[in-house]
């Protein structure tokens, strides 16, 4: 071998130990943490409201691990960027659902309701863990059909129910409804769709006339959808909007002539993102709200003297801090440390695999005393998780913007989530048989 | 019968909306016969750009005037990185170059300009007046008058100046037009700045309506089928195909979206233009292709 070989092998040698090692280094590097992966939107159309939702999750897993962690387990973040797209949020599932770096995953949040409703099938053959934060399909309560999926805290049945709530108080009550014509302008999606069948079962209880009707995605142009609203004399709009929609059906209406406070806009239409760009057209504007804005909570005051006044937060524009969205972030964020430490009291102070996730996540128990030790007060309401009911207690208030704020105008409603109970579980049951699921005896 | 009316008005407006953006690609389409996907984009990035300086306090003419410079940069910019060295290459080829310019104007635009919702007020009222029953914004009339004055100011620029001729020589025939001295990169250079002062305007508009946002790249996908019923390569078939287009789709919405339980208007003017692809291929003003066999 001449020299020139033997050099060439020893560098070929030295390379491939180098890379060896570099890989060994990488596959333990978060080793002893627990992976996060954050499905973001910070680029396409609804990257307006991702950006600040991700700065609350981060905010507040920066403020955590500066603490020291979830009980000494640090929060490993992996950000990968899904555009608000399918395609790119399954690339996403298939690179984090089994851990990365040598950080198990415990449980996955969705960030999206239509990839939730994607992934549903998939994601019970892998047994991991899927939770939607106020999104997700409604039928996923029903624990014994879907013990892989957590639609927590609210979905979008009862928020129907608590727009006819609002809309009965203002009446003067239910009795009142008999006769009203109340339109439900639909985002013609997965999620927009969501509220057709609990409309129908509310207009068959209180006798309003239930009129739907769809707007194609993105939603720039709603003229048609107005007109037809102002020419049936409609008397209430049920908002059930998304990103560029949102401002633009509020413009339209305005342009109409359709009264901004007969309006009530979904929980993902009730921020600021969704009020401000409409301008004076969004003026009185209603929205049910399961995300308070603020800065006044004990949490957020933390945040800001240990992160964003640190300058160690993750908004580029700090005004944004407290908002709707930002806020949103930071109750999901919540809710996740929340899982861990469930988990954690039953196999101890160590990363969850997602079989100890899917239990901690059943047996999530957040009660007002612990809400208060969070300094988490007013931000989020009581929350308890069982195997056979995988949502908790759902209840929203209505929210009205007043041109520079939203303000809360009602205390928490809680809709009447038990006259849906037959209709959601006979719609989770008809899954289970189309997809041959055998429900499961669920066991607390 | 007003509501029908009225919905046909409306739409015929929105139409007229829809033509502004296609007039954009109908002008690079007939200099260089590229169908340019980052018409849209350019949109984006020029609303973007002018309610950015607003907000910072410039007066609008001020604001207008440094956009309308900003995007005559982009051109020379596009002619130099993009066209030049894919110079006598297949349409093919310079149309996937305009779908890579797309993503670099988007992510560019966001990066420097951020990804917020900014309302836009132009103080234009938006809001419907009743003319003899019919409900009809003072934004949509305004709006119209500014498209037909932009065609109109084309129209004369095409065909009375030396400028114009140039364009129409180009786009008649490109090696012929070499041969008497008329230099394509200039002429490429004009076209992408016109293109990018119609995308300012649209931008304008369609800014004041849903504000400005990313989702004014996605319009792209509207000017689509109104290029294909109209003609790529025409004006006044932008101006048709946007009429046929918006009128038929609010109808379609009304009429016959509540007999398929949903939307049918993002597919609807799709389902038009394949319809006008079988029946005439060109669009309604397009140039037919003849070639000696």
């Amino acid at each position: 071998m001449s020299l020139l070989s033997k050099t060439l092998a020893l560098a070929t040698s030295a390379l491939i130990a180098a890379a060896t090692l570099t890989s060994v280094a990488q596959a333990d590097e978060a080793t002893g943490q627990q992976l996060f992966p954050l499905f973001s939107y910070r680029t396409g159309p609804y990257a307006p409201s991702g950006i600040p939702q991700w700065a609350g999750y981060r905010d507040y897993f920066n403020y955590i691990n500066e603490k020291g962690g979830v009980n000494g387990v640090k929060i490993f973040v992996q950000e990968c960027e899904t555009a608000y797209t399918l395609e790119r949020a399954f690339e996403c599932y298939e690179r984090y659902k089994n851990g990365y770096a040598g950080a198990p995953v415990a449980v996955l949040f969705t960030t999206s309701s239509g990839f939730d409703a994607a992934i549903s099938d998939k994601a019970r053959l892998d047994k991991l863990p899927i939770i939607s934060v106020a999104g997700g399909r409604g039928d996923a309560v029903d624990g014994s059909v879907f013990p892989y999926q957590f639609p927590l805290l609210f979905d979008y049945w009862t928020e129907a129910s608590i727009v006819i709530e609002h809309i009965a108080n203002q009446a003067g009550g239910y009795d009142k409804l008999n006769g009203l014509k109340i339109a439900t302008l639909y985002h013609d999606s997965g999620y927009g769709r969501e509220t057709i069948q609990p409309m129908a079962i509310l207009s068959e209880k209180y006798g309003f006339e239930n009129i739907q009707i769809a707007v194609p995605h993105p939603g720039e142009q709603q003229q048609a959808q107005w007109q037809q609203i102002k020419r049936a004399g409609v008397d209430w709009v049920f908002f059930r909007a998304w990103g560029v929609m949102s401002p633009v059906g509020l413009k339209t209406a305005a342009r109409v002539g359709f009264p901004a406070d007969r309006i009530i806009g979904d929980i993902w239409t009730g921020s600021e993102e969704d009020a401000r760009p409409a301008g004076a057209a969004a003026k009185n504007y209603l929205a049910v709200s399961v995300f308070p804005s603020g800065t006044d909570f004990e949490i957020t005051k933390e945040l800001k003297k240990n992160v964003i006044d640190a300058g160690k937060g993750d908004l580029k524009d700090v005004s944004k801090f407290g908002s709707v969205y930002y806020n949103a972030g930071l109750v999901q964020a919540i809710i996740y440390t929340e899982i861990l430490r469930t988990g954690q009291k039953k196999f101890g102070n160590r990363p969850l695999t997602k079989e100890e996730g899917q239990w901690a996540a059943e047996h999530l128990d957040i009660t007002a005393e612990r809400i208060a030790e969070l300094g988490a007060t007013g931000l989020l309401s009581p929350l308890k998780i069982t195997p056979q009911d995988h949502e908790g207690d759902p209840a929203a208030k209505i929210v009205q913007w007043d041109g520079q704020k939203w303000n809360a105008v009602t205390d928490w409603l809680k809709g009447d989530r038990p006259l849906f109970r037959d209709a959601i579980y006979a719609r989770a049951a008809a899954y289970a048989k189309e997809k041959g699921i055998e429900p499961r005896q669920a066991q607390n | 019968m007003s509501f029908f009316l009225e919905t046909l008005i409306t739409g015929l407006f929105a139409g007229l909306m829809y033509a502004l953006v296609a007039i954009g690609f109908v002008l690079i389409y007939k200099a260089s016969g590229v169908f340019n996907f980052a018409q849209g984009a350019m949109v984006f990035l020029a609303a973007l750009a002018f309610v950015t300086l607003v907000e910072h306090g410039f007066p609008f003419w001020i604001a207008f005037l440094a956009t309308a410079a900003l995007m005559v940069v982009v051109a020379i910019l596009v002619e130099a990185l993009v066209l030049r060295p894919l110079r006598n290459r297949d349409s093919l080829t310079l149309f996937m170059a305009t779908l890579g310019l797309s993503f670099v104007i988007d992510g560019t635009a966001q990066f420097f300009l951020g990804t917020d919702v900014h309302m836009l007020d132009l103080g234009i009222d938006d809001i419907a007046e009743d003319y003899a029953g019919i409900l009809i914004s003072h934004f949509d009339i305004v709006a119209s008058l500014i498209v037909v004055t932009l065609v109109a100011v084309l129209a004369i620029v095409f065909s009375k100046t030396r400028m114009g001729v140039s364009l129409r020589a180009v786009a008649d025939d490109t090696l012929a037009a070499q041969s008497i001295g008329i230099r394509l990169p200039v002429i490429w250079r004009i076209v992408w700045s016109v293109a990018g002062l119609v995308a300012l305007v649209a931008g304008l508009l369609w800014g004041a309506r849903q504000g400005v946002q990313f989702s004014l790249s996605l319009i792209t996908l509207k000017a689509l089928p109104v290029l294909i019923i109209g003609g790529f390569s025409s004006i006044p078939g932008a101006i048709a195909g946007g009429l046929i287009v918006g009128a038929s789709e609010a109808l379609a919405d009304i009429y016959l979206g509540p007999l398929v339980n949903g939307s049918v208007s993002t597919w609807f003017a799709y389902i038009l233009a394949v319809a006008f692809l079988l029946i005439r291929p060109a669009g309604l003003f397009g140039d037919r292709d003849i070639e000696r066999v």
